[in-house]
């Protein structure tokens, strides 16, 4: 039983060795094989459908590589059109040319939000900004206060001018749609650059939230709305993505937990979907847990692919 | 044999119009995958039926569908024990704990917990066990306040989570409280530091008291990773049920099959949103349909 896709592929390498040209078969059993590695990396199953179709289609086209055996062209083909989709559209956050620049951050519950906010704070006050986070998640318990510690952490003020749900509020009662207006009015007035605003998780069904959600959008005009999703999400990432995408029509991905040994295919899936970039990856709980995402590595890690080129240079 | 009369052709064409083509099985397939339920199990469980259908020469895809939701059925076996192992012993109390990676739903279920037992007139204390995350202790604290139970929490700053364990564990025998309820910190399965620390929690709470129940939270979105961190939480605290959260999404949740299957630790409860009442005990029928539907 092999496990990996580099296990299988090694097999399927040995089959192939020493023919000159690729049959259709195997061409199919090639494509097979890696079908399976990107479902079980979780990436959407139409997503994998449309891509294996495109890779079947280009290996099946494919002049002869005199260096490589047929199957290493097939696996570098695959290698190929995953960094294109991953990296199609690779870009920096789009600064305001009169700022306050707004950051919007929107996902499912528990997906990284408000501990990405304390990240993306930090990281742009090393780069000589000075912004604001604004605490519109008045719903979580102790959302608010949990805003506030990383924000202290960070080195960074936070706009709180309801205190969200905490042991005094049984429900939410504040208006989140006020208060992200509120701290841009803030930003403006005190000078910061940037303004980034956390916002409650909420799942994609949920039209009341999801319409919550286009409301702050619609209030403060941001210049990025950044959709945060977990590392670990299954099939569920299509349906999520876009909702998201038609709720809030987001600019850019942050893929959080990357830290974990999941192998994020949804990174692919929602790339695919939705075409908007993947810009950063969370790779852990402190602040400075963050980097910007790469596509080739991303490509790697959902494909095992680190290993399959290594098995291309040793044949 | 090879029919060339008129009439022969169409008994034939009726015949093959009858039996279950590709494209019943690509579909059930594919209905499997897009529940999480992962290509190794969705290739059994295919192979299963394919068997099936062989032996019993059955006809119509309808047929084969509900023998999916029998196999099904069977999987995710209704008659497995459910309950919670929460009853007091004669001389303290019964100790729950909650663990799983990052932001499934842990110090919510906690929450939703604490107010069913309070409902069933148990009395309760909370262990706030997650000393590192941002506002973590103060989070169960305003679930405590919120259903009326006290919460034992650190008023340090990343103190040791193992002691404020044992204190809870403490204020609960000396209060002859029914139920102590640790909520723990999120940590993802591959960072041995972080799991050691989670077994110790465990191991200090056992100096004064058993921990009569592990659940390990599931969230529902969560693909194949899922049995991966069923697979080392159950290594390194023996879990004893799982919790599968945030069903009131889109997601199925369908790895639980395969961990339930692998490890025999049953599923307890679902969560099905935010409230405080939104928790439910998972029954394998209704787990089931939602799967299919
Ligand atoms: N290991 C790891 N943990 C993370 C990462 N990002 C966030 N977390 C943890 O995930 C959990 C949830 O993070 P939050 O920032 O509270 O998520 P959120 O999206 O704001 O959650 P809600 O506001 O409840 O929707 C916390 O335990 C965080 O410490 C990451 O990149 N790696
Ligand atoms: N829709 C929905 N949201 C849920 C459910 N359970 C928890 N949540 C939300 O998920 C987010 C994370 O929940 P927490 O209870 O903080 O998760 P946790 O596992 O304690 O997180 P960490 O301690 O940071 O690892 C919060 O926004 C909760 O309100 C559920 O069943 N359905
Ligand atoms: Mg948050
Ligand atoms: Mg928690």
């Amino acid at each position: 039983m092999f496990n990996s896709l580099s296990d299988r592929l090694t097999a399927t390498f040995k089959n192939l060795r020493g023919k000159g040209r690729l049959s259709e078969a195997d061409v199919d059993s090639t494509v097979r094989e890696i079908r399976r590695a990107l479902l079980d990396a979780d990436v959407a199953v139409s997503v994998v459908r449309e891509f294996t179709a495109k890779v079947r289609e280009r290996a099946l086209g494919s002049e002869v590589n005199e260096a490589l055996n047929p199957a290493q062209q097939i696996v570098k083909i695959v290698n190929e059109e995953l960094v294109t989709i991953l990296g199609g559209a690779t870009r920096r956050i789009n600064l305001a040319k009169n700022p306050p620049t707004v950051i919007m951050l929107a996902g499912l519950q528990g997906a990284g939000k408000t501990t990405l906010a304390g990240k993306l704070s930090k990281w742009l006050k090393g780069q000589g900004h000075s912004p604001l986070l604004v605490a519109a998640d008045l719903q979580r318990p102790n959302a608010v206060k949990q805003l506030q510690i990383n924000g202290e952490r960070a080195g960074v003020p936070v706009f709180a001018p309801h205190p969200g749900v905490s042991s005094e509020f049984e429900h939410a009662t504040g208006d989140p749609v006020a208060v992200a207006q509120a701290g841009i009015a803030e930003a403006k007035a005190k000078l910061y650059d940037v303004v980034i605003v956390d916002t409650a998780g909420r799942l994609g069904i949920d039209a009341e939230l999801m319409a919550q959600a286009a409301n702050i959008r619609a209030a403060i005009n941001p210049d990025e709305v950044l959709f945060v999703i977990d590392a670990m999400i299954g099939q569920d990432a299509v349906n999520t993505a876009q909702a998201f995408n038609e709720g809030v029509n987001f600019t850019g991905v942050v893929l959080t937990k990357l830290d974990g040994d999941a192998r994020g295919g949804a990174a692919l899936s929602v790339a695919s979907i939705t075409g908007k970039p993947v810009m950063f990856a969370s790779t852990g709980e402190s602040l400075d847990d963050f980097e910007l995402f790469h596509p080739d590595r991303m490509a790697g890690r959902i494909l095992d692919m680190g290993d399959v080129l290594t098995l291309i240079e040793q044949a | 044999a090879k029919s060339n009369n008129a009439l022969g052709k169409g008994l034939l064409a009726l015949l093959s119009s009858e039996k279950i083509d590709e494209s019943v099985w690509e579909e059930i397939e594919e209905t499997l995958l897009l529940a999480d339920i992962g290509t190794d199990s969705t290739m059994e469980l295919v192979d299963v039926l394919r068997e099936r259908v062989k032996v019993l020469g059955t006809r119509t895809p309808e047929h084969v569908r509900a023998m999916l939701r029998e196999e099904l059925i069977k999987l995710v076996d209704p008659s497995m024990d459910r309950s919670l192992n929460i009853d007091r012993h004669e001389d303290r109390p019964a100790v729950l704990m909650v663990v799983g990676v990052n932001g499934v739903g842990k110090t919510t279920t906690v929450g939703k917990l604490a107010r069913v037992l309070v409902a069933e007139d148990k009395d309760i204390i909370l262990g706030a066990a997650d000393t590192f995350r941002a506002a973590a202790a103060e989070q169960l604290a305003t679930w405590g306040a919120r259903v009326g139970v006290p919460t034992v929490k650190s008023d340090v700053d990343g103190a040791d989570p193992a002691s404020v364990a044992f204190e809870a564990v403490k204020a609960g025998i000396d209060g002859e409280v029914d139920v102590v309820m640790i909520d723990t910190a999120g940590r993802l399965q591959n960072k041995v530091g972080l799991m050691d620390e989670l077994g110790k929690v465990k191991r200090v709470i056992e100096k004064q008291a058993t921990v009569d129940e592990v659940l390990l939270v599931l969230d529902a979105t969560t693909g194949q990773n899922g049995l991966t961190q069923a697979k080392v939480f159950a290594d390194v605290v023996n879990i004893t049920g799982i919790v599968l959260t945030k069903l009131d999404g889109t997601a199925k949740g369908g790895i639980v099959v395969a961990i339930q299957k692998t490890l025999g630790v049953p599923v307890k409860l679902i969560g099905l949103g935010e409230g405080a009442d939104d928790l439910a005990p998972f029954e394998a029928e209704s787990f089931v349909d939602a799967l299919l539907s």
